[in-house]
């Protein structure tokens, strides 16, 4: 489904990405683990096309073209979402005004018809409703004053009413309580098809034990170091990082 | 980066910049009473107003042009401004109006002609200097409403005019209304008798379009005891390369139980991204509620002029009477706008609302000034203040300049105000939800402003919109 070659990006003048090289396979459920600070969130920056972002060598190649060079927007419209590991606030913009805007845009690019707007509330209470979402974060402000746990939520609500192919979910478990946390797993299994594809990032098992992932890899100090199953989540959890041998 | 592509957004044309080719009648530069009394002439006046205009302009001279406000500028050079411009046919009906100037008015999306007449909105149509049509002022004047340009008022209701004008904003109130009542022009007057709901929107467009003039228009409304109007005005201008003034005086008054909602969307031509040309907006709007239970409410929307100076106010006089003031101003490029509210509480229980809205961009300074004053018999008076300013990019400023005075104890007065920015991070969520740049900047805009656009009558708000993002997107025309 995607395949990152060689990719060096830099932030401001410092080289964060030093040379990724990943394949996500398609319909897997790909977890990726790491130290802080080490790149995994630059590394989403780089694959959506973030401002901060910019990368200096290496190819993301996606059905079949390379993202490097596409705007932002045509990333998403061609189906990369991501799950933002804090996601910011725009207040007055109303959540479900933005999100109908979002999933039109899409449609108008696939030259599908345009939810409109009855049927869009009817399709978003829905969603919200299985989150266990409080119905007035549909009229609120988006993200506007929503707490950790709320905004998580919204962000896979968005995933949902999106219908992305590949989705990468940045620390989606972070912050989370028992409740929402089994919630937003159960959001993400039922995305699972079989086409989609997912790339996690964590720093807990918890959530692993919820969405069975398929493969696991270690990121470190820029790069991907160690491709593995699940097992290397357990080796992991008992003796840390400085147990992974790079490979 | 986010901001040069904002930037590059907000960095397109003024799409109502045409001239229109007609012949004017125009009046060689300067002031003078010999000045006055041309106008006057053109206008065939009665000798009181003539009288009045000299009053005026001996009152304008020894006054001072004020600069308190945050506002830079180069100085205003009275003598090199023509202080009238006509198109040559006095037209009395529609075939007498010359059809460049229906054109304009086409292309502006006002349609003077009776067939194309918008529905259920009255429009007066000012041209530089003078009316250029009133319609559907016979379907008003069944209901007993008087719905005309002030030239004629001046002539038909000379009793009216002679009550009212100058009683709200007085001749010498400051400089720029001591200039209008000196030269005014044209503009509407309105009407309402007591206990009529006015059924439909009455609106003026104004046009400037004449090289090296003024426009000084001057509007006058009056609705009686238990009456309602709304009210709503429009401009634009043509680009020129150097600045024009434009200096309005408007005077309402609600009478017991009347009510008079008055809308604005400014849209003067702004200027160059280097500050050159553009309108110079100097205007005192004001409006008195005066007895019990009156109510007057502005909204505007303030996108155009190269420099914006203007105080929408309300006189609470009558117990129990509500002033509102919702306003949205832009500024991007070199423009500047000082502008605000006065809400003067005098009655008892009067209540006022302010909810000011600035956006800033590239160049734009914007300066919230609004004064709340209440009077010592004003026991229960009630204010609430809001003034949010949003900023794009990093080179534009918003100030905010909140005054109070409160003489009774028993007075509540609530000012919050807020600045935020829109921010990269922001633009890129929206991008990363399939919302182009464009569209992003344009959905928290809108997200901004929504408390205002809720109060325009409906025409009016979707115009508002569309002209919000022609200021701000480069897609659209
Ligand atoms: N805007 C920025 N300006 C400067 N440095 C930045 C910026 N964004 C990220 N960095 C730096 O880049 C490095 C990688 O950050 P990144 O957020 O990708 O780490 P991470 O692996 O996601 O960490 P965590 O597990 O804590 O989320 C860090 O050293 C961080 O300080
Ligand atoms: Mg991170």
């Amino acid at each position: 489904m995607m395949q990152i070659k060689n990719l060096h990006a830099k932030i401001g003048e410092k080289e964060i990405l030093k040379g990724v090289n990943l394949a996500l396979e398609k319909g897997k459920v790909h977890v990726l683990m790491g130290t802080n600070g080490s790149g995994k969130s630059t590394l989403t920056k780089a694959i959506v096309g973030h401002y901060d972002v910019s990368v200096t060598a290496g190819t993301i190649e996606y059905k079949g073209k390379n993202l490097v060079d596409m705007p932002a927007e045509e990333r998403a419209l061609e189906g990369v979402f991501l799950s933002f590991q804090n996601p910011i606030e725009i207040p007055g913009v109303n959540n479900a005004y933005f999100l109908r805007a979002a999933l039109n845009a899409k449609e108008k690019y696939r030259g599908e018809k345009e939810t409109n707007a009855a049927e869009f509330l009817k399709l978003m209470r829905a969603h919200a409703q299985k989150l266990g979402m409080n119905p007035d974060m549909i009229s609120r402000g988006l993200n506007d004053g929503f707490s950790g746990g709320e905004k998580k939520r919204n962000e896979i609500l968005q995933m949902e009413i999106l219908q992305p192919d590949m989705i990468l979910l940045d620390e989606i478990d972070s912050g989370l309580d028992i409740d929402a946390l089994k919630a937003v797993s159960q959001g993400i299994n039922r995305m699972k098809d079989g086409e989609r594809t997912f790339l996690v990032i964590t720093h807990y098992k918890r959530i692993l034990d919820y969405i069975h992932p398929d493969y696991v890899h270690i990121f470190q100090d820029g790069q991907v170091i160690k491709n593995g199953g699940p097992e290397l989540v357990d080796v992991l959890e008992s003796e840390g990082y400085q147990a992974i041998v790079k490979d | 980066m986010a901001e040069e592509a904002v930037e590059k957004i907000l960095a397109q044309e003024y799409q109502l910049g045409f001239t229109t080719d007609v012949h004017e009648d125009r009046v060689e530069p300067g002031l003078s009473v010999a000045v006055l009394e041309f106008i006057s002439a053109k206008k065939n006046e009665p000798q009181w107003m003539l009288d009045l205009r000299i009053k005026a302009l001996q009152k304008w001279e020894k006054m001072q042009e004020p600069h308190w406000s945050q506002l830079e500028y180069e100085p205003i050079d009275y003598q090199s401004i023509s202080y009238f411009a006509a198109p040559k046919k006095a037209p009395n009906s529609l075939d007498e109006v010359d059809e460049n100037i229906l054109e304009a008015y086409e292309k502006l999306g006002i349609p003077l002609d009776e067939q194309k007449m918008l529905q259920g909105i009255a429009v007066d149509a000012v041209f530089d200097s003078v009316s250029v049509k009133t319609t559907y002022t016979e379907a008003l004047k069944e209901k007993g409403i008087i719905f005309c340009s002030i030239s004629e008022a001046i002539v038909e209701y000379p009793e009216l005019v002679q009550e009212y004008m100058y009683s709200v904003v007085p001749m010498s109130d400051n400089y720029f209304a001591a200039l209008n009542a000196a030269v005014f022009t044209d503009g509407t007057f309105v009407y309402i008798p007591k206990g009529v709901r006015c059924p439909m929107e009455l609106s003026t467009y104004f046009r400037i379009n004449a090289q090296n003039t003024g426009q000084f228009e001057r509007t006058l409304i009056i609705a009686d005891e238990g009456s309602y109007v709304s009210y709503n005005e429009g401009c634009s201008a043509p680009q020129r390369d150097e600045n024009q003034l434009h200096a309005a005086v408007v005077e309402l008054i609600a009478k017991k139980d009347a009510e008079i909602k008055y809308s604005t969307i400014q849209n003067w031509y702004p200027g160059d991204e280097n500050g050159k040309g553009g309108i110079y907006n100097f205007v005192t709007k004001r409006g008195i509620c005066e007895g019990e239970n009156a109510k007057i409410s502005w909204t505007q929307v303030e996108t155009g002029s190269s420099i914006t100076w203007k105080y929408p106010s309300c006189i609470l006089k009558g117990d129990n009477s509500v002033g509102e003031f919702y306003s949205v101003a832009i500024t991007s490029k070199g423009q500047q706008a000082d502008t605000g509210t006065k809400m003067i509480h005098l009655g008892k229980n009067t209540r006022s609302t302010i909810v000011s809205k600035g956006i800033s961009a590239m160049q734009g300074q914007n300066s919230y000034r609004g004064l709340v004053k209440v009077a010592p018999k004003a026991s229960g008076a009630r204010n609430f203040s809001q003034c949010d300013s949003l900023l794009i990019g990093s080179t534009c400023g918003a100030h905010t300049f909140p005054y109070l005075e409160s003489q009774n104890a028993t007075a509540q007065i609530e000012h919050e105000a807020t600045t935020s920015k829109i921010s990269d991070e922001q633009l890129m969520y929206l991008r990363q939800r399939c919302i182009g740049e464009e569209d992003g900047v344009s959905m928290i805009v809108h997200g901004f402003c929504k408390e205002v656009f809720a109060q325009l009558p409906m025409e009016f708000a979707v115009e508002a919109k569309e002209l919000l993002n022609l200021t701000l997107e480069g897609s659209v025309g």
